[in-house]
């Protein structure tokens, strides 16, 4: 008999026929009689002093219900605890074009349109940072009066081990400089929310968010009314990859002017409003400096990251920290330091985007790394490969391997590309190159404080066979929702027809903290396999009586329960159901999940750590056209280590949809701004690929379960980004010969280093250094006594 | 989402009723065919016509007529998706299939009209904007403003002339079929244009574009080139069509080289067309004529890409349209 029924099963997701008919409700088809619709102003100025704002004709305009501005959404909010530099609309000054100082609430979005046009706002200009090191030349009035100082919104420098002694005992040391430029999320569905406030003072909101739990409790927090008295529905999103985070000044203030009108407000950004909510990648600056031993294993790697964070806080600290934790995950390092550093510059504000933080370090990493091998003479594949971290250890930061099929992962993945033939071997203008990459599954610990679970699910039992699952779980569309499916009824026994969901609404169904660091797979299924062993055990107790067999005789599959030595005695899961809730009273049970306790004993430790960790190796093939720089991707062969694949066909998905999101960022997608204000804020301008640009992507799934997470499995949704921009970039260079030091890379790019090359000087494009700061003195870290020892040689 | 300003939305049933709509409505209407470039337009306020003269209820301007040998007739409310697969072109002009393929997306070349892509606006990426981006950067003088964006100091609008067909219809040496309340014109399609961002057509606003006349093929050899940054959506950063004729030894008897969406209007570099007259088209002398070709070209920095890059992709461009049209192997098509 196959181990399960469901679980490993390609099967359709379970929302999958209504997403394609159209049946399925998105924020902006929800609608409520009498409801208003309400439009947001921006900011004019990069950087302003919002001296008077008056609202009276706007106010007068027929059809208008109400006007807001930040005097009416004064407090202070931040999705960190120590980064509550944000209100629902800017209330003392404007802090990039697009920043959003007023609402208006009319009978039709057209009416609402015209009346912003009607407010008069009087603006005092200030000077303006929109880069690193206009941020850090601080001209004048700091953007934010909080963080580290002046513009820094945060400084970070720790030291694990001793790194001065593992440079002074390699046979090769080199420093190099990367830049990896912002890009958004871009999902197809613009953020929406509808907000109703009732008679009974209670505020109801519907949004396209992936953490109705976080947005719970600040929402709470910005309008100053009790979380008892808020309900958060998430909509079905059309598109996260983290951008929708956070709690929105659109959110806010759709219930605001709920709560003043006592009318619905339902809010739909626009997509250049979508470029300004942001919270998209970092532009970020690295230097690394990494001394490695002739046979190219590490002995120390010291690494300083930039971050252009853009107006406000937002995820920022931990994005810093990222910028500097996963390095340490693939390959041995026995001594670590890390300097990080974020400024505010007059932006929308970077955050979340698939990878949090890390495909930049991981971009500088393994194209370093690639230049190294050449350097001595090794191969790209076994200077990875021979080097790899251990299972079941830790790393010199503190952080619990578990389960690493890396090995596997680039085995298959270089015989499969052929990489060893190909790699210096393809004729001038085609190149492979080659990236590993790592992320976690599920961060270990919450955004603010507690140690509640961090999900949990609950399911109820019903007399004909149906089974209710809750969970607070927001779907993005990697199918979650389906996942909950799956594993309840893979542990029931039943079939996916039993199964009803009620999912992500604050008053039904049990926290869970979200859909982002790629958890729900693990923490939620964990949770969920936890209800339904509860109630499977009452299920077979009821019906080894009615058998009169002993427990351990039966087994839950397909519907019926029955014994193990003789299918024919068995019980329908209904009637086992039936007997079960006569003697038990109603059939109701819940699962939790909380992290095992993983950060280690030093400050900054809280960010990095996940009960386990999947790994990716990537190749990527392609032709460069010397003349014009362009570069054509032939073929992407990705090996991506989930432990267990739940359902094979999402994990395929979700791998895919790394990858090109991965291409995306590397060939082309940049957040760029010109005279203070976003460049290309529309879908036609901001260059993300098409199919015509996705090249035929092999897929190989490499399943060694974890022994923490369901039924093994890891993550899937972020981790197979990393690695393609830096196997894109070691392609280019094997192709052609240039190093394109920056993402992304562009036909402009290549031709430059082309010419460069030409005229013999180093074919490289790439920044040219990093800013001059001082780090403070770094906190240092005794390596964990599991972590790879620096060896006397 | 971004919502339309109100309208009136007049459809009428003839020629005849739409160039009288137009006349009375006077400088109050516009002229709407497919709406792929005129709605978006409208959502970001660029325009705010009181009326709109929909031409897609008029059967007389769907016509396609003519043989390879008499030449084509071409309504101007063909689609673009009709231009490029309809055999009866694609085989007789492939450069003009192939760019009128090679407009935005299969959706919009679905609703977009070979006349609609001919008098296309120019573009501008201080100008393709929503009101709220040009409020806040400060409007410009093809709307709203008095001053040039890309090029300060300037008298005049650089907006960039970015239709992909118009280049092609000016190397086949087409004409283009005007009426107007004052009758019926017809002019080279070069004469349509003027080098002005604003004014770039001499069309009059109360006239419409009815047909396409492309002469008798003859033997001439066509190809389109197109920059951009991506396989579909993307307008032309520069685009390269070129017509050659060709002697049976191989020398060339007739050459036009035509740029687009480096200027306001299609740029035709006759100095490079001299250079192949007479001659046998070697690599040499493609290359001669493609570097020529590419001198009269001035991008300005208000397109996707930068300006350097398009400049000098225009040689490369234009050798490998002329090596494509000459026939010679080794480049892949765009």
């Amino acid at each position: 008999m196959e181990e399960f029924d469901i679980i490993g099963q390609p099967l359709p997701k379970v929302d999958a026929v209504n997403k394609v008919t159209g049946a399925t409700p998105f924020a902006d088809d929800l609608s409520l009689p009498r409801m208003l619709y309400a439009k947001l102003l921006g900011c004019h100025h990069p950087h302003a002093r919002l001296k008077a704002i008056d609202t009276t004709q706007a106010t007068a305009l027929p059809g208008v219900v109400a006007v807001i501005t930040g005097a009416d959404l004064p407090v202070k909010y931040g999705i960190i605890p120590s980064s509550q530099d944000e209100t629902g609309l800017a209330g003392d000054k404007g802090r990039f074009v697009g920043d959003p100082i007023a609402a208006v609430a009319a009978v039709d979005e057209e009416t609402a349109e015209r009346a912003l046009e009607l407010i008069q706002v009087e603006y005092e200009a200030l000077p303006a940072y929109l880069s690193i090191e206009e941020a850090l030349d601080q001209k004048g009035e700091p953007i934010h009066d909080s963080g580290d100082q002046g513009n820094i919104h945060k400084l970070v420098s720790l030291e694990y081990g001793d790194p001065q002694a593992g440079f002074s005992q390699a046979d090769y040391v080199r420093d190099d400089t990367f830049f990896y430029q912002g890009n958004t999320h871009l999902p197809i569905e613009q953020h929406a929310a509808l907000a109703h406030y009732t008679a009974d003072s209670r505020l109801t909101l519907w949004s396209s968010t992936q953490t109705p739990h976080y947005v719970h409790r600040l929402l709470s927090k910005a309008l100053g009314i009790p979380m008892s008295r808020v309900r958060i529905i998430a909509t079905p999103v059309g598109g996260g990859f983290g951008g929708k985070c956070d709690l929105f000044g659109h959110e806010i203030a759709a219930a605001k002017l709920a709560m003043i009108t006592g009318r619905p407000v339902k809010i739909t950004l626009t997509r250049e409003e979508v470029f300004y909510t942001h919270r998209g990648r970092h532009p970020v600056l690295m230097w690394v400096k990494t001394g490695v031993r002739q046979d190219g294993s590490i002995t120390a790697m010291h690494f300083k990251t930039f971050l252009d964070g853009g107006a406000h806080g937002s995820y920022g600290i931990a994005s810093t920290y990222y910028t500097g934790a996963l390095q340490t995950v693939t390959y041995k390092i026995p001594a670590y330091k890390f300097d990080g550093l974020r400024v505010f510059t007059n932006k929308p504000p970077c955050g979340p985007k698939r990878g949090h933080g890390t495909p930049q370090p991981r971009f500088a990493l393994e194209v370093q790394l690639d230049k190294i091998a050449e350097a001595l003479g090794l191969s790209p594949v076994d200077i990875r490969r021979r080097h790899l971290v251990e299972e079941n250890s830790h790393t010199v930061n503190h952080l619990r391997i578990t389960t690493c099929a890396l090995d596997e992962c680039l085995d298959k993945v270089v015989k499969a590309s052929g990489f060893r033939e190909k790699h210096r071997q393809l004729a001038y203008g085609r190149g492979i190159g080659l990236a590993c990459g790592s992320y976690l599954s599920g961060a270990g610990l919450p955004i603010y404080w507690n140690d509640l679970p961090h999900t949990s699910v609950q399911i109820k039992l019903d007399r004909g066979g149906g089974v209710a699952v809750y969970c607070g779980q927001a779907d993005i569309g990697q199918g979650s929702t389906s996942v909950l499916a799956y594993t309840v009824a893979e542990v029931l026994g039943v079939g996916l027809d039993h199964i009803q969901l009620t999912v992500a609404d604050t008053d039904l169904t049990p926290i869970d903290l979200g859909s982002y660091s790629s958890r729900v797979t693990f923490m939620m299924g964990n949770a969920a396999i936890q209800a339904a062993e509860k109630l499977k055990a009452l299920l077979l107790e009821a019906a080894a009586d009615m058998l009169e067999l002993p427990v351990g005789a039966l087994a839950a599959r397909g519907g019926r329960i029955f014994c193990v030595d003789d299918e024919r005695r068995s019980v329908p899961f209904e009637q086992a159901v039936q007997r079960a809730e006569a003697q038990h009273g109603a059939l109701v049970a819940m699962g939790s999940y909380t992290p095992p306790k993983l950060a280690g004993p030093f400050k900054g430790s809280g960010v990095g750590p996940s009960p386990a960790y999947s790994y990716s190796a990537c190749a990527v093939e392609v032709n460069v056209d010397p003349q014009t720089g362009e570069i054509k991707v032939e073929k992407i062969w990705i090996a991506h280590d989930c432990g267990r694949a739940i359902n094979p066909l999402l994990v395929e998905g979700q791998i895919e949809g790394g990858v090109y999101m991965g291409l995306g960022e590397a060939l082309m997608e940049e957040q760029s701004f010109r005279r203070q204000q976003h460049k290309s804020p529309s879908m036609l301008d901001y260059k993300s690929p098409t199919t015509l640009e996705t090249p035929e992507i092999e897929t190989l799934i490499i399943e060694r379960p974890d022994p923490g997470g369901p039924f093994g499995a890891k993550e899937a949704g972020q981790g197979p980004l990393l690695p393609v921009p830096p196997a894109l970039a070691n392609a280019v260079y094997d192709a052609v010969g240039v190093r394109i030091d920056e993402i992304p890379i562009t036909p402009e790019k290549v031709l430059k280093a082309l010419d460069l090359k030409r005229q013999g000087k180093a074919a490289r494009v790439g920044p040219k250094g990093i800013p001059n700061v001082t780090f403070p003195k770094p906190v240092w870290v005794e390596p964990h006594s599991g972590a790879p020892k620096l060896e006397a040689e | 989402m971004l919502r339309l300003p109100p309208f009136e939305f007049l459809a009428p049933r003839s020629l005849a009723e739409a160039v009288a709509l137009l006349a009375e409505r006077g400088s109050a209407a516009m002229i709407v065919a497919g709406g792929t470039d005129l709605y978006p337009n409208m959502k970001r306020r660029q325009f705010e016509p009181a009326a709109l003269v929909s031409l897609r209820s008029i059967p007389e301007l769907r016509h396609v007529e003519g043989t390879a040998q008499t030449g084509l007739t071409i309504g101007s409310g063909v689609t673009l998706t009709q231009v490029s697969q309809q055999p009866l072109i694609a085989n007789a002009y492939p450069a003009l299939a192939h760019a009128a393929g090679a407009v935005s997306t299969a959706q919009l070349r679905n609703m977009g009209t070979i006349g609609g892509n001919l008098c296309v606006d120019t573009r501008c990426n201080y100008y393709n904007q929503t009101y709220h981006w040009r409020k806040s950067i400060g409007f410009c003088m093809k709307k709203g403003g008095d001053v040039c964006l890309v090029a300060s100091g300037s008298e005049r609008c650089w907006a960039v002339f970015s239709s992909d067909t118009a280049p092609v219809m000016v190397a086949l040496g087409a004409s283009v079929c005007l009426e107007g309340p004052q009758g019926k014109r017809v002019i080279p399609v070069e004469a349509l244009y003027r080098d002005d961002g604003i004014a770039y057509l001499t069309k009059q606003p109360d006239e419409i574009l009815t047909e396409i006349r492309l002469p008798p093929v003859d033997g001439l050899r066509t190809a389109y080139w197109k920059l951009r940054r991506r396989g579909a959506f993307d307008f032309p950063i520069l685009g390269v069509a070129v017509a050659l004729k060709l002697a049976e030894d191989g020398t060339c008897t007739a050459a036009r080289i035509v740029l687009g969406a480096v200027e306001s209007s299609p740029v035709e570099a006759q100095a490079a067309e001299a250079l192949l007259i007479g001659q046998k088209l070697t690599r040499e002398v493609i290359e001669a004529a493609a570097q020529a070709a590419a001198r009269p070209a001035r991008p300005l920095d208000n397109t996707d890409m930068s300006l350097s890059y398009r400049k000098r992709m225009a040689p490369v461009y234009t050798a490998r349209a002329l090596a494509q049209a000459a026939g010679l192997n080794g480049d892949q098509a765009a």
